[in-house]
This record gives C-alpha cells, structure tokens and sequence, in this order.
C-alpha cells in the first residue's frame, strides 16, 4: 500500500500544534522549545534515540505532565494546561509505551474504559434504571465487537476472557480499541511494536492502517523505533534528539539527513 | 435448570451442615465437624465438584440467590427459641452487609479502609442517642446511621484521596484510634462505659419482645434476623449492580492504573469519594442495627482489631466477591463462637487463616470471577 507524499499537508490547518513547547525534569530539558504541527488526517512518525522526549511529549500532550512553557493546541483550543481527562473528551486518545491493559479485567471491560465519555455514568441509570442500562451495554458489545473484528475477527469471540491471558500482540490491538472506541480525532501510538515480533508488528500495522482507512479523517502519531513500521505507515516524520526537532519531512528525506544518521549511528 | 441443581445442592448441604454446626455442643464433637467440614470441600474441591457450583452460582444467580434467603430462613426458623443463635445469625448477616461496604471501598475502588469498625461504631452510636432523646421512627435511624457514618467519613476524604496504597492506610488505621480515644472521654456518649441503646420498634411493635403465634414461640430476635436479612438482600443487589454496572468498572479501572484511568476521561476524585461514602453508608447501616440488636455500646466494641476482622472477611472470602463476602462472615462468625477453646486465641485463629489464604489461595476462598454484566446473556 502506497501513501501519498504529505507534501500538501501543511496547507491545512494543523489538527495539533506545539509552539516553544519544553518541559524540564531537574537539569534535563526532556522537550526543548519543540515546535511540531500535525496535519488534519494524516499519520506522522515521531522518532529518535532512546531518551530523545517522544514519550515525554505525549505526556505532556496528554496532560500527564504540565508543560513548563510553550503552548499546545488540538483543533484551535489551547490545551497545554488541560486535564487528562479534558484532553480525552476533547478528542485526544492514546496507547501507552508498556502496555497499561487492566490485566484481571475482560477484553470487553478494558475497551469499555476508552469508551467512558460514550457511557452514561450517573448512579440512577446504572443502578436502578436497568433496562436502559442494558440497551446501552448491549449496543457498546457489539460496537466493541465490531471494532475488535477488524484486528482479529477470532479475538471478537472473546470479549468476556481476561486480558492477562493473552499474548503481546492481542493485547496491543486491545490497547487499540481501547483508544478508538471513543471515535477520537487524534491518536497517539506509542512504540505499539514493543514487545513484538517481527511478523506480529507488520501484522498490527497492517490493521492499523486498515483502521485508518476505515475511519476517514482520523489523524494519528506513532511514536516507534521500528523503521520498517514508520516507512510502510507514515505520511511524514519528525526526528527528535535530546527534545528538540532535528529534522522533519518523509521517510525517504529523513533517512537520507546527515544530521538523523549522526543521532541514530553516531559519527561515521 | 441443569446449571441450577449444582448450586442448589451445594447450598442445601451447606444449610443442613450450618445447622448442624449450630446445634451441637459438645466441643469434641464440634472440632469432628470442623474436620469432615473442611475435608468434604477438599475432597470435592479435588473431584472437580466445585467447579460447577461456581458455574451455577455464575450463571443462576437470581434463582440461587432467592434459594439463599429461604436458605438462611430455614436456618433461623430452626432455632425460632435460641436466642444465642439467632443472635449469632444476625452478627453473622450485619457483618456481612458491612464487609460488603468494605468490599466497594477496598475491593473495587482499591481504598484501603482499617476503620470499619470505627464506621460500624459510628453507626451503633447514632442508634443509642437518636433512640433515647429522639422519637424519630426506627428505620429511619437506620438510614440516619448509615449517613452518618458516610458523613463523618468525609473526615478522611481529604488524606485518603491524597494518600495512596499503604499511606492511605495508616490515615484510616489513625482515625479508628482517635475515634476510640473521642468515644471514651466524651462524657455525653457514655465515655469508656457507652450508653444502653434502646432496642427497635417498627410502628409500635417492640422487637424485644418475643413473639407468639398460635403457642408458636419465637425468640425476638426473629424480628432483628429479619431485618437484618432484608438488608441484607437490599446491599447485596446494591452491590452487585454496582460490580455489573460502568461504575463497578470505573472502579476497578482506577484501582488497577490510576494514570491509565485518568487518559481515558475518569475522574479518579468523584470515583473515589462515592465508592468510600457508599462503603461506609453501607457498613454504618449495618453497625446502627447491630446496636439496637445488641442494646448497648462501648468503645471497645469498636476497635482497630474488630476492623481486622472485617478486612479477614474480605481477604478470606475472596475480593470483590459477595459471596466469598458471606461464606467468611460465616465462617469467621460462628467458628469461634462454637469452638470455646478458640475464643481467647480468636484473632489468633484470624491471623493464620488470612495467612493462609494469602499463601496458598491469594485471591480467597471464592476468587472473583470476570465481570459479567448480565449473567447467562449472549451476545
């Protein structure tokens, strides 16, 4: 599958845009005035050597971690202060480097906890109204179901097993649905090839772009260290070193920089 | 009906082994028990026998918890004249609807909470001044002690939401002594001698008085066993339609990865506080009743051990399952009360069950199952 060139992609109003973003751990500046916009639909790459600030930067994104100057926006709103919560209901959703699967909980009850702001959360619906609660349960299954049919249609029949018995890739795709069934505009993969092997990470980026193409308009970040993964997927990448952007542009343009090959290899 | 008789028989013998148990006096004869007790579950356990009644309670539960009340009824109508066993029945039901609050706090919302019995008491206190200068009706009291003790929790809503894991813990652990040492030199409660508490009365009909119906005598704890038991079956569904409902998974969600929780729009701060107010709503209803069961309270009776005991029950049965809730109220009830050799050496007996458990079966006697929202539903 062939992508076409993000050349254009900037002539769109970014979906998401950091402005001097930085944040400090002590004397470190995990992210140092990184400037970085994400294009409305597209998928970028975001990669650099261990320690570089891209998972820190999706913290800080995320609300995790409050940005110490710089701005963050998603969409034209300011979020740089903003809760994880607030972040989540703006439409921002995320997977995480290790995965954070609630592991004694089922596949079902995992990716209902992405699907909270769909869910009504009052206590009189969900203990006495009954009825209405079982529409709404009934209809989250088979959303839920659906969705899982997508990575791996034998997975969907097991929506009531514990997470914990699965292997590394089933979680992964769980972590996904996790993240889609709330219909976010924005998603943040990160590292989703963690943990797996050579064939399950082609396997899972196959469905990730298989969801993409499913849902029009859904903008993603990968964060990953897998080159095969970010060629194949992304429209664009960003390079990181020591929190600040190094360089940016497609895969071919990036690969080729001098300044990349010197974060990733060292001087040659 | 096939997945019912399982469970149905496993109950049945559990109720006629109960009353047995109950029965007997003799302690050699009641140590004989305790042994074939615990042998049969090991024996069935090894002939794969309780795995079906696992099933059954999984998938059956309306029928099989309705069986459980008639159950529970045999049993009280067996010992209609013995006060002391009935007495032991209601401790055995109130404590159980308390160790369920604890479950909500602890087992889903994952909020350490050493100050049961200090909610309990709470509860029990509010029975004896309400009863004595108030003519409020009795079964509001009960809701008013179960409000107060959710009430006074906010106290430690503060720490507890500021505090995590062992931290959390120590705050409630110092509540439950400040609470003992407020009860006993606060003279208008009582001080160390506490005050009587007057016993119930439900629309003029005193329950400390036996009844009699047709030369048919009962006891009049019947009256309190029935109460008891009615809420009882009200917080067990309360409880159960929490663990099947998006709060029962918000909880454990928040229990299980706070950081995770809070990515995904939870609001870990709301969550909390309803799972630790409703907790000690549920444990001070139970703790008012058991007051105006027992007539009268003291600060003793409320202690940081007598919250062990709740946390025993929680750990012995089985986090997060109600039943598992209820098999170890029975077992942590009434053993020692039968075995008198045991009584002094009680929370001994305690400590090395839970230890046990904790070694050889970590998540308790009845482990919890996976969340089913609507048991035996198919997509």
């Amino acid at each position: 599958m062939t992508r076409k060139p993000a050349e254009d992609s900037t002539k769109f109003a970014p979906v998401l845009a950091a402005r001097g973003l930085t944040k400090r751990f002590g004397g470190v500046l995990a992210i140092d005035h990184l400037d970085l916009e994400v294009a409305q639909g597209e998928i970028l790459g975001l990669i650099g050597p261990n320690g570089s600030g891209k998972t820190t930067f999706f913290n800080v994104v995320t609300g995790i971690y409050g940005a110490d100057s710089g701005s963050v926006t998603f969409g034209g709103a300011d979020i740089t202060q903003a809760s994880p919560q607030a972040v989540y209901h703006a439409g921002i959703s995320r997977t995480f480097q290790r995965s954070r699967l609630s592991l004694p909980l089922s596949i079902f009850d995992n990716i209902m906890i992405g699907n909270h702001k769909r869910l009504n959360q009052r206590l009189w619906f969900n203990l006495i109204r009954r009825d209405a609660f079982k529409r709404e349960y009934e209809s989250s299954f088979h959303e839920a179901r659906a969705l899982v049919e997508v990575f791996d249609p034998p997975l969907a029949n097991r929506m009531f097993e514990a997470v914990v018995g699965l292997p590394m890739i089933d979680r992964r795709r769980i972590e996904i649905c996790r993240a889609l069934i709330s219909q976010p505009k924005l998603l943040l993969l990160d590292e989703p090839s963690a943990g797996m092997t050579h064939d399950e990470t082609t396997q899972l980026m196959n469905d990730i772009l298989e969801v993409r193409d499913r849902i029009p308009g859904l903008t993603i970040v990968i964060v990953e260290h897998e080159m095969g993964v970010i060629e194949r997927s992304t429209d664009r990448c960003v390079v990181l070193n020591f929190g600040r952007k190094i360089s940016e542009g497609t895969f071919t343009k990036i690969a080729a920089d001098r300044q990349v090959q010197e974060a990733y290899l060292g001087l040659q | 009906m096939e997945s019912i008789l399982p469970g149905a028989v496993a109950l049945a013998l559990a109720t006629a082994y109960l009353i047995v148990l109950l029965r007997v006096e003799n302690q050699n004869t009641i140590l004989a028990l305790l042994g074939v007790g615990i042998a049969a579950v090991l024996v069935a356990n090894w002939l794969g026998w309780l795995a079906p009644v696992g099933r059954s309670f999984g998938e059956r539960e309306d029928v099989l918890g309705l069986l459980a009340i008639v159950a529970a009824i045999v049993v009280a109508s067996y010992f209609h004249e013995d006060h002391f066993v009935l007495l032991l029945l209601c401790t055995v039901l109130l404590y159980t609807v308390a160790t369920l609050g604890l479950n909500v706090q602890f087992g889903y919302a994952g909020v350490l909470n050493f100050a049961g019995a200090s909610f309990f008491g709470i509860g029990a206190y509010t029975a004896a001044v309400l009863n004595q200068h108030t003519a409020i009706p009795h079964l509001i009291v009960l809701l008013i002690g179960g409000l107060m003790a959710a009430l006074i929790g906010c106290l430690l809503l503060l720490p507890v939401l500021r505090t995590r894991g062992h931290y959390a813990a120590v705050v409630t652990i110092a509540f439950a002594l400040l609470l003992k040492t407020f009860l006993e030199v606060n003279d208008v409660l009582g001080g160390p001698q506490g005050l009587q508490v007057r016993s119930m009365n439900v629309l003029g009909w005193s329950f400390n008085n036996n009844i009699e119906i047709g030369g048919l005598r009962l006891s009049f704890y019947t009256s309190y066993f029935a109460t008891s038991l009615l809420i009882l079956i009200g917080a067990f569904v309360l409880v159960r339609r929490l663990e099947r409902s998006w709060i029962g998974l918000n909880l454990d969600a928040l229990r299980l990865d706070e950081t995770a929780a809070g990515c995904f729009g939870l609001n870990i701060v709301r969550w909390k506080v309803t799972a630790f107010l409703l907790g000690n709503f549920l444990i001070g209803i139970a703790g008012t009743l058991q007051g105006m069961v027992v007539g009268f309270v003291q600060p003793n009776n409320y202690t940081f051990a007598d919250s062990l005991i709740f946390v025993s029950i929680l750990l012995l049965g089985g986090i997060g399952n109600p039943w598992g809730v209820a098999v170890a109220t029975v077992i942590v009830v009434i053993v020692p009360e039968k075995l008198q050799v045991i009584q002094e050496y009680r929370f001994l007996l305690y400590a090395a069950l839970v230890m046990m458990v904790l070694l050889f079966r970590p998540e308790g006697l009845l482990p919890r199952p996976v969340r089913s929202y609507f048991p035996g539903w198919r997509p």
